[in-house]
């Protein structure tokens, strides 16, 4: 079987800075790592071929920097990577990234085979959107199951995949068919060590890197800025709270005085409060 | 750097772009929709959330308010028209089919692209839950519209444009986004983000009924079970009035006690911040901040969290903030109303012994004689 995983370099957004006059985003020195929930969707596949056989193409579009991720990728043990890169992507939303790599995948498809399962994880720590997943199943008219907690059983033969999916307040067991795309969870598995065996084979390894002509795009007011509705108007800092916390004074208070100034703070704010309170202690 | 969401103002060749040139095809989309959530005959509160919203956008651009709903034939359906009314709908379309009796997404993208291309909304707004989350993107790429996911903050420009403003890198900026060209202009927002609009008693209006274009046979994925969480379940976090939260500060897994013990002496429910459950001390719905929950509590009591910017986000909505941290420069006193410098793990059991002394039904009577 034939697995695509897309996955994301993203800025480590723990250790993002925003310059204080400028509000733009200092990047120098913040380290990339692969999104963290692909790495999920990207064990899930591993597993997947190990149990079934097959292959694991991993694709991220991105700034030529982004082999680092894809090289990451290969040491955990997947096939082959693909770097999808070329300034027309420059500035995509969610609309145009859906795009380039719905294309990238057909060809990708093409190339090395009709993948079976599509993987993206739930959604990016910096984007957060969790649209690029449904968009890629719409383009390329695959079934979406989002949000998948558990790969159930899957059936090559009878092109059959079963799996449980988070919804409100519960958790949904699907069935679908193959070909079909999965955008994982947090949680559900953690990424192996992958073996020397893998670390020396992605060293040596090549990297496909395609253009938009490569990718078979040759429309290319469906990419980058062009290709997106949506615009961004003004990035700005969050607003300060005016004034800080009311601090209340410690000095030489036992745990109870100060338990006391507390809860008689809360009340002082928000008298209501206390007859809303249920009392279900001893 | 791509981005699937832009982190800088886009170069200048992409300024032309920012013009509101809207094809001819889009002049007379009209009205501000809102999806009507209808999971398992439960309405969800984010959609009342979002009618409220969605009242004021109407109001400015002087057109009416609609609720989307669909759903299985029968009593639930029908009432979730009814509450959209309650909530401020002026019309109403409805979709009926049994095969929208649970969320898939292959008949809700076909019945809600279809009423989209009927009756043309300029704004569609669905709540950022997973099955509005599935539903938007798939039918944002079908119309090829712009889609802003998770906005805090939405509103009408002086050229009638929807402006909707999202955090981007996990909160540390926001960023107001316009879908300028495409119509309709479509956003995602979290549950707990929108206050809560009060609750009118609107008579049921306009209904426009339309049918599904799609058969059962026609739908690939099959439902084969739903496993509820529960009483138990962790669904009302959002939605509780009085929350207390732990995070690492609390120090050891067996300090977490506290904390939920404080909690059920007040009848609050509980959370915490994102390393509590990367340690496994507790379930990942419970955590609060950007990648977990928002809350809106009237109370919201943070015992040893830092208050990074990530948690932040979820929890600034809130009433009443009261931080307990050992670290007078921690960050979360820069947005809690009432701060005590001190050690939570000493503090958390004499706060619910005084808690519990002064709610008791017994000392209450005391203070009432
Ligand atoms: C992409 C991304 C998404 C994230 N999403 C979330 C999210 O949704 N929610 C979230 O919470 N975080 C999230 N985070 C993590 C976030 O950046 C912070 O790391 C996290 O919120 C810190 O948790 P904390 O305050 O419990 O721990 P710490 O930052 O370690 O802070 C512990 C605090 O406890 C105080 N303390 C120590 N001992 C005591 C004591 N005895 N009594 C009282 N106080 C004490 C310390 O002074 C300190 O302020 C996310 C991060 C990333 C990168």
């Amino acid at each position: 079987m034939h697995i695509v995983i897309c996955i994301k370099q993203v800025p480590d957004s723990a250790q993002i800075r925003v310059h204080p006059v400028t509000n733009t985003i200092m990047r120098q020195g913040v380290p990339t790592i692969i999104n963290p929930y692909d790495l999920f969707a990207l064990e899930e596949a591993l597993q997947l071929r190990d149990r079934h056989g097959g292959e694991v193409t991993v694709l991220t579009m991105g700034p030529p920097m982004a082999e680092d991720a894809l090289r990451k990728a290969l040491t955990y043990g997947a096939d082959r990577a693909v770097l999808l890169t070329d300034r027309h992507f420059a500035g995509s939303d969610t609309l145009a990234t859906s795009f380039a790599l719905s294309r990238a995948i057909a060809k990708i498809g093409e190339a090395f085979g009709t993948p079976d399962i599509v993987f993206t994880g739930k959604q990016t720590i910096d984007g957060d959107t969790a649209q690029v997943g449904p968009g890629i199943a719409k383009r390329l008219d695959l079934l979406q199951l989002t949000y998948v907690a558990k790969i159930v059983s899957v059936d090559i033969n009878g092109r059959e995949i079963t799996v449980e999916r988070r919804s409100e307040g519960g958790t949904q067991t699907l069935m679908s068919k193959l070909p079909c795309l999965i955008t994982m969870l947090e949680g559900t598995n953690e990424i192996r060590r992958g073996s020397l065996d893998d670390a020396l084979r992605a060293a040596r390894s090549q990297i496909v890197k395609w253009n938009a002509a490569d990718a078979g795009i040759e429309d290319l007011a469906k990419c980058g800025l062009r290709g997106s509705p949506t615009v961004v108007k003004r990035v700005f800092a969050p607003p300060e709270r005016a004034e800080k916390a009311e601090q209340i004074d410690t000095a030489e208070k036992t745990p109870r005085d100060l338990a006391e100034e507390l809860i008689a703070g809360i009340f002082l704010r928000q008298p209501a409060l206390e007859s809303e309170l249920a009392f279900d202690g001893e | 750097m791509l981005s699937t969401n832009r982190e800088s103002p886009p170069p200048a060749a992409g300024r032309a772009a920012m013009k509101k040139e809207l094809a001819d095809q889009f002049k007379d989309h009209r009205h501000v929709w809102v999806f009507i959530e209808l999971e398992r005959d439960q309405v969800h509160p984010v959609s009342f959330e979002l009618l409220g919203e969605g009242r004021k956008l109407a109001d400015k651009l002087g057109v009416q308010l609609a609720g989307v709903v669909l759903g299985p034939p029968g009593e639930a359906t029908w009432f979730a028209i009814a509450e959209a009314f309650a909530y401020g709908a002026d019309l109403a379309y409805i979709v009926e089919a049994p095969l929208l009796a649970d969320y898939r997404n292959e008949p809700f993208t076909k019945a809600l692209t279809d009423l989209v291309t009927n009756y043309k909304p300029e704004i569609l707004l669905l709540g950022a839950t997973t099955l509005g989350r599935d539903l938007a993107g798939s039918v944002a790429t079908t119309l090829l519209t712009g889609l802003t996911a998770d906005c805090t903050e939405l509103d009408v420009d002086a050229d009638g444009s929807l402006a909707a403003t999202r955090p981007t890198f996990g909160g540390s900026l926001l960023c107001t986004i316009y879908t300028l060209n495409c119509r309709p202009q479509m956003a995602t927002v979290r549950p707990r983000v929108m206050a809560m609009p009060p609750r009118g008693n609107n008579k049921i209006g306009r209904v426009i009924q339309h049918k599904v274009s799609m058969i059962e046979e026609e739908i690939v994925t099959k439902v084969l079970g739903f496993l509820s969480d529960g009483q138990s379940a962790t669904a009302n976090l959002a939605y509780a009035d009085v929350v207390v939260a732990g995070g690492l500060g609390l120090g050891a897994v067996e300090n977490v006690k506290l904390m939920k013990k404080l909690a059920r002496t007040i009848g609050a429910d509980y959370g915490c911040s994102r390393p509590l459950v990367q340690k496994g001390w507790m379930p990942a719905d419970r955590q609060i901040g950007q990648t977990g929950k928002t809350i809106r509590p009237k109370l919201y009591i943070a015992a040893g969290i830092s208050g990074a910017i990530q948690h932040r986000v979820g929890v600034e909505g809130a009433d009443l903030i009261l931080a307990i941290n050992t670290d007078p420069n921690a960050p979360i006193f820069d947005f809690a109303h009432l701060g005590v410098v001190t050690d939570a793990i000493r503090l958390l059991p004499s706060l619910t012994e005084l808690f519990t002394h002064r709610l008791s039904p017994h000392s209450r009577d005391k203070l009432a004689n």
